[in-house]
């Protein structure tokens, strides 16, 4: 009887010191890597989606202070830039809501409002702090039009001589002005025009997808404006990008090419990687039947324009990655001037050219 | 029940202290291995912007063209994804890349070096690295499947070092006493420490094929010890305001880790504006920052760099 209770014994002390040493040993085997996180990708359905029903984005506390033009290029010169932000003025006004001042617009006000010659929050409620307009509609996604409407009345109303150019974005969407100026800078603000990433069927000249944001020229502002007075376009349904594109198309306002020299798209739906993968967006999705102009070559331009469904990190990577990460010396291949393409092209072509024959020459 | 119960406590705290001496042992035999050399945590920087314009055009150009780069790319089959994404993206820059898997794959050229150990396919990949290009290259960087490289900014990093020297560059940790270059975030060798690596490498009492009493030690920790031996230190690469240029972790993870630890100054705090590496990408990653670093861009910022990097014929991602 003895003999087996120190046997039973034993086997017990023999089973904890096993699971002693296997748990110290995976304690030691956690704490010495590193884990690597996966990101959720979100797939919208809806190709007038605006926000959907907020999706547990990483809630990040703390306030973000992403100064992008101070201090970090001593020796950039953006005399080019500058030039145009003189010569182009642009005002944004972002699409938000009470319930996102904090969430979202704050990370966009963080990072590229700051580049709008002048920016705007449009929410249902006014807050005198963050500071958003109240354009005293209500919330939801069947309010967008509403408060779309409401918006460019208020741009109207008190900002019309400030800027010549008013563009509208989600308080997901990420804009890069500069692009955008140089976009427009080929245009006159008094011609009836406005641009965005264009879409089809349903209006003839299509129209502008509401998430990547688009941009109204001063014209075209004063009679969209003009047409609501006189209800040449009245507030036919909640679908706003649909419906503003309906009105444009009624007022004469011309949906615009916004595709850079080479055919490439420059206003984005999604978020870079959605567009960059192939076979990403399933060939059944309904993205690929609303392009309005058929695939260029590849899919986006060096001088995008916009993203959307970006949320807040993504916010903070894609500033570091167009206004601080750069390969130093590098020539990039696609070069937007077109009075110096050629000329580019043919010196880019010689350098290559020399470099294959030296590749040549010391391969024999 | 009583003495049952008691007799397992008793086991399962013989069994945990059993282990943390055995792997306090594996970590200390480090320390008692390599002699002690008191030097200090090594730092290195990039060249200041103003030192390189100092330069004239002709020696700008001439500089562009003599720092050639070669890359060792240790894979396996189940890398397969992150090896292609490094194929079609990053890699390309570099003045020859080369994959050096564990085993043949058919899909893709490799070196195969035959085994699965991380540290035998270390010092194999860079004895073969050695006999093969010594005297084409000065410079030998060496990645994991999830890094994602800027091989431009890695030579203007390396514009003015003389590859002559003992260089032992790249995110540097300590471990006790030891310094070495993480291997997640990419490591350099000039041609002089690699040609000393793979005279150590021969030396089974410094360098050993299996490092470590009991546990593996990590094969960037075995480089760091055998290289030490040969009098190469680490050392850790920052840009002129002193942030890491070699990065172990993800734009997107360094990102957040700045928006909690100082959202203030999350721009200042995040990352280099002329950083090398990142890493635990994500294929899909790959792309992303291929377009990210090689396209888009701003319209109208202009720079006057020193050197001159052309795109790599016949690619169309960059």
């Amino acid at each position: 009887m003895a003999s087996s209770k120190s046997l039973v014994n034993f086997l017990t002390f023999t089973f904890g010191s096993a699971i002693g040493f296997f748990v110290c040993y995976l304690l030691f085997n956690i704490i010495l890597e590193e884990q690597v996180q996966i990101q959720p990708h979100v797939l919208h359905n809806d190709p007038h989606g605006q926000h959907s029903a907020d999706t547990d984005n990483n809630q990040l506390q703390g306030q973000m202070d992403f100064n992008a033009d101070v201090g970090q290029h001593k020796d950039e010169d953006k005399n080019i830039a500058e030039g145009l932000y003189h010569k182009v003025k642009i005002l944004c006004w972002v699409m938000t809501g009470p319930q996102n001042l904090e969430k979202k617009a704050k990370h966009v006000k963080a990072t590229w409002a700051q580049r709008c010659n002048k920016v705007l929050f449009m929410s249902s409620e006014e807050n005198k702090d963050f500071p958003a307009v109240g354009l005293e509609t209500k919330e939801g996604r069947d309010q967008l039009y509403w408060k779309t409407i409401k918006a460019f009345q208020y741009v109207y109303d008190h900002y019309f001589d400030d800027a010549d150019w008013f563009m509208k974005a989600d308080d997901d969407t990420y804009v890069i002005l500069d692009n955008l100026r140089w976009l427009l800078s080929k245009y006159s603000p008094e011609q009836p025009i406005y641009f965005g990433r264009r879409f089809k069927p349903y209006v003839k000249q299509g129209y502008m997808s509401g998430g990547a944001g688009y941009v109204l020229s001063k014209e075209a502002l004063k009679r969209f404006v003009a047409a609501f007075k006189t209800n040449k376009c009245t507030h036919s349904s909640s679908v706003e990008d649909l419906a503003l594109g309906k009105c444009m198309e009624i007022i004469n306002v011309e949906a615009g090419d916004s595709r850079d020299t080479s055919g490439r798209e420059t206003f984005h739906p999604f978020v870079p990687e959605h567009h960059l993968i192939r076979g990403y967006l399933p060939k059944t999705f309904w993205y690929w039947n609303y392009n309005y102009y058929p695939a260029g070559p590849g899919c986006c331009s060096d001088l995008a324009v916009s993203f959307h469904y970006v949320d807040s990190v993504t916010m903070y990577h894609l500033e570091y990655l167009i206004y601080h990460l750069r390969p130093y010396g590098y020539l990039y291949r696609y070069n937007p001037d077109s009075s110096k393409n050629s000329e580019e092209q043919s010196k880019n072509e010689a350098l290559e050219n020399n470099q294959k024959l030296k590749q040549k020459t010391s391969e024999s | 029940m009583i003495s049952e119960s008691s007799s397992f406590i008793k086991g399962v705290v013989l069994g945990g202290a059993f282990c943390m001496l055995v792997t306090l042992l594996g970590h200390i035999k480090v320390g008692h291995g390599t002699k002690a050399h008191h030097h200090e945590h090594h730092h290195i920087q990039a060249p200041n912007k103003e030192d390189v314009l100092n330069l004239s055009e002709g020696e700008r150009v001439e500089l562009s063209k003599n720092i050639h780069v070669y890359c060792i790319i240790l894979v396996k089959p189940k890398d397969l994804g992150h090896w292609a994404a490094a194929r079609e993206t990053w890699s390309k820059h570099c003045d020859k890349a080369e994959f050096y898997s564990s085993e043949k794959v058919k899909v893709f050229d490799s070196v195969a070096v035959n085994t699965n150990d991380m540290w035998a396919m270390m010092r194999k990949a860079y004895k073969i690295t050695y006999e093969r290009y010594k005297d084409e290259f000065s410079w030998f960087f060496l990645a994991y499947p999830t890094t994602f490289a800027i091989i431009e900014n890695l030579k203007y990093f390396l514009l003015k070092k003389d590859p002559s020297q003992p260089f032992y560059i790249g995110h540097t940790v300590k471990s006790g006493d030891l310094e070495y270059v993480d291997g997640e975030g990419g490591i350099v060798l000039s041609i002089e420490s690699l040609r000393r690596l793979s005279r150590v490498l021969e030396d089974p009492d410094k360098c050993p094929e299996q490092g470590g009493m009991i546990w593996k030690l990590a094969e960037d920790k075995q480089l760091a010890i055998c290289l030490k031996y040969t009098g190469v230190f680490a050392e850790n690469a920052e840009d002129s305001e002193g942030k890491d240029v070699f990065n172990t972790k993800s734009v997107g993870a360094l990102i957040k880790e700045a928006m909690s630890t100082h959202p203030q100054q999350v721009v200042d705090g995040c990352c280099s504006d002329m950083a090398i590496t990142f890493s635990g990408l994500a294929p899909n990653h790959m792309h992303v920052m291929m377009y990210g670093v090689y396209r888009l861009r701003p319209y109208g910022h202009s720079y006057s760099d020193a050197l001159v990097f052309l795109p790599p014929p016949g690619s169309d991602n960059d």
